[in-house]
């Protein structure tokens, strides 16, 4: 007994920093492929991703970030002539399986653009969107959660007085934080970030990073980013691509500062990319 | 030699910084402007002027053997050689130079066999306006010019001289009232009654043709049909004293050659004194009779009266097709572009859709007639109908048939017109949705056809333009010169798909060229083009109106 106990010690001390209680495997990709007809965009990716953690996704333009990401929520089969292999692991059952309900997928696993792409309809409607689509129309309900998601966005405060004002009204940092709510309101598991400050000025951005940093206690996080300091700032495990492979996946502090592959090493100090 | 260089330097200057050419668009489009407003300004002069109380003149002619008194309206005018009437009129042989003659309407068509006829300026001796003339506008037989003598309550003089103008006209409307009444009771109350033992046998035949028909049965049916006639009998006694009634009263009055004639009082519609009405007299007059045209049944064939019916049937045809024709196209649309497979067959179809707004409308019309009425109607008729036959209920032209063919005429217009504002909304939306969790149906419905609404909007406009415009094909598939009854009435199912109906496009057609009174007709052929087209741009302006709200809701994201 002593010695499970010594190895469960030893195990949390050995994963280090923490924060969240669990440190279990959230997702795991095994050998997966991408083919858009015969161009291959994903080469045999392979890693894990953990609970309540944000990793970030870095590399030159083209080599792939974006696609991977759009993996996760299957957004890639909306594309003709796009094929597959490999598994996509989510609580023990792989999403690319035949009986796999694609929109229930979708809704454990958020996903906010680039561009802010709130609908042409009121806020409060936008943001009870997903929750409409499950059936939940109760008024007095939408109401707190959309109160719930909009100050989890940190959005509240600053719209609350003009729920039912068009959601095209409010700036371009103001859009992207709403579209966050519209995501969360439904509560997912993961949320998938595609490079989602690339499109606003600083100080939103920097209000994004706030807010990725408060809902990583909550959700897990996937960011693709162009910004390499973004990624320093904001990830716990930075994941480097390049051309479609993965190059490097490990710690962030330790990517930066230590990686492991000249390749890596290159890209962070610039040396191209 | 350098001037002209110059000049020609300058024109060329000219003509290479863009002035001409926007000239020429400039023009172009003034161009259209003009006939447009040209065009609608003729038919309204030419049609409103119909309406208008014109002052009636008195010819007096007079030559060696005989005198003659004339009492008409100067519809026109011309002046003409008189050489080219040697032989057609009685010019008395040796008029020169140029005579003036006058189209002008006598009116008192049962007395003097036509309503128009040419007066000639020889042997004109006077021309006055005699102020006591007086103008009837009659059921039958068109208008009536004469004097009035006197006023008979069955058979008994009742005013005469100065009198009579009063107590005629409080008599006239006492008659006008009693009209109203006795074609309240015809139409509404009897014609329901009607309807009702109509429906009535109508459930008796189909009992027999079940074999349900039970003595029980019967002798029930017996019953309703007994009470129903009662009912009959006793609205018939009111409408036998109404007519009664009415029968009272007549009038004696003079016509141009001095002879007497007798009017009674129910076969006038309306009288008045043009020559001593003021000018506010005559506008009020000239509302009231814009009125009575928009809002009255026709008479005589379609060449007097008002034309209500056929603005009732344009419209509600218009909007049954609208109905019929949105669901359609935007399902069409939305399959041929999201999710049909692009490929051979999809350009296929896309090509014959197109190439169906080329086809000339009577080739619809007479599609709608084989397809529609015969197969179609036919064969409901056997399967819902068959206590009917062989009378056809839905086997024979009608509202119905008239709005699907149409919606047929305009389905490319409403396909393109959708697809094009389907492909006008950005992908980000779609994911956004589908991001969500939300299924393709869920995306289209509750996202992508609100924001492609103005552009379904723009595609039912032109739907509308266009199909409120075409006669040919309804002419065989729903439309008649005379409809005994309105598409939508008070009887139970109220809105009745298989009647036929007036439509104003016909209604022009008709009453131009197949009306056997074509000099009279005219001016209602104008004004029933001027209300044809306000009614149309009406339409079109509503749905504009709803097109401009719903593309400030929706307007597209542009950050």
């Amino acid at each position: 007994m002593t010695d499970t106990i010594t190895t469960t010690i030893d195990e949390s001390l050995m994963k280090g920093s923490a924060s969240s209680d669990t440190d279990e495997i959230c997702l795991r990709v095994n050998n997966l492929n991408l083919f858009y007809g015969e161009s291959q965009a994903l080469t045999d990716i392979s890693f894990e991703m953990k609970k309540n953690r944000v990793t970030a996704f870095i590399g030159p333009s083209g080599c792939g970030k974006s696609t991977l990401l759009r993996c996760f929520n299957r957004m890639n089969d909306l594309v003709d002539s796009v094929r597959v292999t490999g598994e996509i692991i989510l609580d023990n059952k792989n999403i690319y399986a035949p009986d796999i309900d694609v929109t229930a997928l979708r809704q454990r696993v958020g996903m906010v653009f680039q561009k802010p792409n709130p609908f042409p309809m009121s806020i409060f409607e936008n943001v009870a969107y997903g929750l409409r689509l499950q059936g939940l129309n109760k008024r007095r309900y939408l109401e707190e959660k959309v109160e719930w998601a909009l100050k989890g966005s940190a959005l509240w405060e600053e719209v609350k007085d003009r729920l039912d004002e068009s959601a095209l009204g409010l700036s371009g940092g103001q859009q992207q934080r709403l579209v966050i709510a519209r995501a969360i309101a439904i509560e997912p598991e993961i949320l998938l970030l595609d490079e989602p400050a690339s499109a606003l000025d600083p100080i939103s951005t920097l209000k994004i990073e706030e807010l990725i940093y408060e809902l990583k206690s909550q959700y897990t996080i996937l960011i693709v980013t162009h910004n390499m300091q973004q990624a320093a700032r904001v990830s716990d495990e930075t994941a480097f691509m390049y051309i479609g492979e993965m190059i490097e996946f490990g710690e962030t502090n330790k990517i930066f500062t230590n990686p492991e592959k000249q390749q890596t090493e290159d890209y962070i100090t610039g040396r191209y990319g | 030699m350098i001037q002209q260089q110059g000049m020609r330097q300058k024109t060329r200057a000219w003509f290479n910084s863009g002035t001409p050419w926007i000239w020429m668009n400039a023009g172009a489009i003034a161009i259209a402007l003009v006939a447009v407003f040209g065009l609608l300004l003729l038919i309204l002069f030419r049609g409103m002027s119909h309406f208008w109380p014109a002052n009636v003149e008195a010819f007096h002619y007079e030559n060696a053997s005989n005198s003659l008194t004339v009492i008409a309206e100067i519809v026109e005018s011309e002046i003409v050689p008189a050489e080219s009437l040697h032989g057609i009129a009685n010019t008395g042989g040796d008029a020169e130079g140029n005579i003036e003659r006058y189209l002008v309407k006598t009116g008192n068509r049962d007395i003097l066999g036509s309503d128009f006829r040419w007066l000639y300026d020889i042997d004109l001796v006077e021309r006055d306006q005699p102020e006591e003339l007086m103008v009837l506008e009659r059921i039958e037989w068109g208008n009536f010019y004469g004097y009035l003598n006197s006023v008979y309550e069955n058979d008994e003089l009742v005013a005469s001289g100065d009198e009579a103008w009063s107590e005629f006209n409080q008599r006239l409307k006492r008659t006008i009232e009693i009209r109203e009444k006795i074609l309240h009771l015809e139409q509404v109350e009897i014609g329901a009654i009607n309807y009702k033992l109509e429906r009535l046998r109508l459930k008796e035949r189909s009992l027999q043709l079940d074999d349900k028909l039970t003595e029980d049965a019967a002798k029930d049916l017996a019953d309703v049909r007994a009470e129903l006639n009662l009912e009959y009998q006793v609205l018939l006694k009111e409408t036998k004293v109404l007519y009664q009634d009415i029968n009272r009263d007549s009038i004696r009055a003079m016509v141009m050659d001095g002879s007497e004639v007798t009017v009674p009082l129910e076969k006038i519609v309306k009288a008045w004194q043009p020559n001593k009405m003021s000018l506010t007299e005559k506008l009020g007059f000239y509302v009231h009779s814009l009125w009575s045209f928009i809002t009255e049944d026709p008479r005589e064939a379609n060449t007097e009266g008002g034309i209500f019916p056929a603005i009732f049937g344009t419209v509600m045809m218009v909007m049954l097709m609208a109905v019929l024709v949105t669901p359609f196209g935007v399902i069409a649309a939305v399959y041929l572009r999201e999710y049909a497979r692009q490929g051979a067959l999809i350009r296929i179809i896309r090509i014959a859709v197109n190439n169906l707004a080329g086809v000339p409308s009577i080739v619809y019309g007479v599609f709608g007639l084989g397809f529609f009425v015969y197969f179609l109607g036919g064969n409901i008729d056997a399967l819902f109908f068959p206590e009917a036959l062989p009378s056809p209920t839905f086997g024979t032209p009608g509202l119905m048939w008239s709005s699907l063919t149409l919606a047929l005429l305009t389905l490319p217009v409403v396909i393109v017109a959708t697809e094009e504002g389907l492909s006008r909304i950005p992908r980000s939306l779609r994911e956004g949705s589908l991001g969500l969790g939300a299924t393709k149906a869920e995306t289209l419905w509750r996202v992508v056809l609100p924001m492609a609404s103005p552009a379904i909007m723009t595609g039912l406009i032109l739907a509308v333009a266009r199909a409120a415009g075409e006669v040919a094909p309804l002419m065989l598939v729903g439309v008649v010169k005379l409809a005994p009854s309105l598409p939508l009435d008070g009887n139970f199912p109220f809105l009745h798909l298989d009647r036929k109906f007036m439509h104003l496009g016909f209604h022009i057609y008709d009453v131009g060229f197949q009306s056997p009174n074509v000099e009279a007709a005219r001016p209602l052929v104008y004004a029933t083009s001027f209300l044809l087209v306000v009614v149309i741009v009406t339409l079109n302006l509503t749905a504009i109106n709803l097109r401009n709200r719903l593309r400030e809701k929706y307007r597209a994201l542009d950050n």
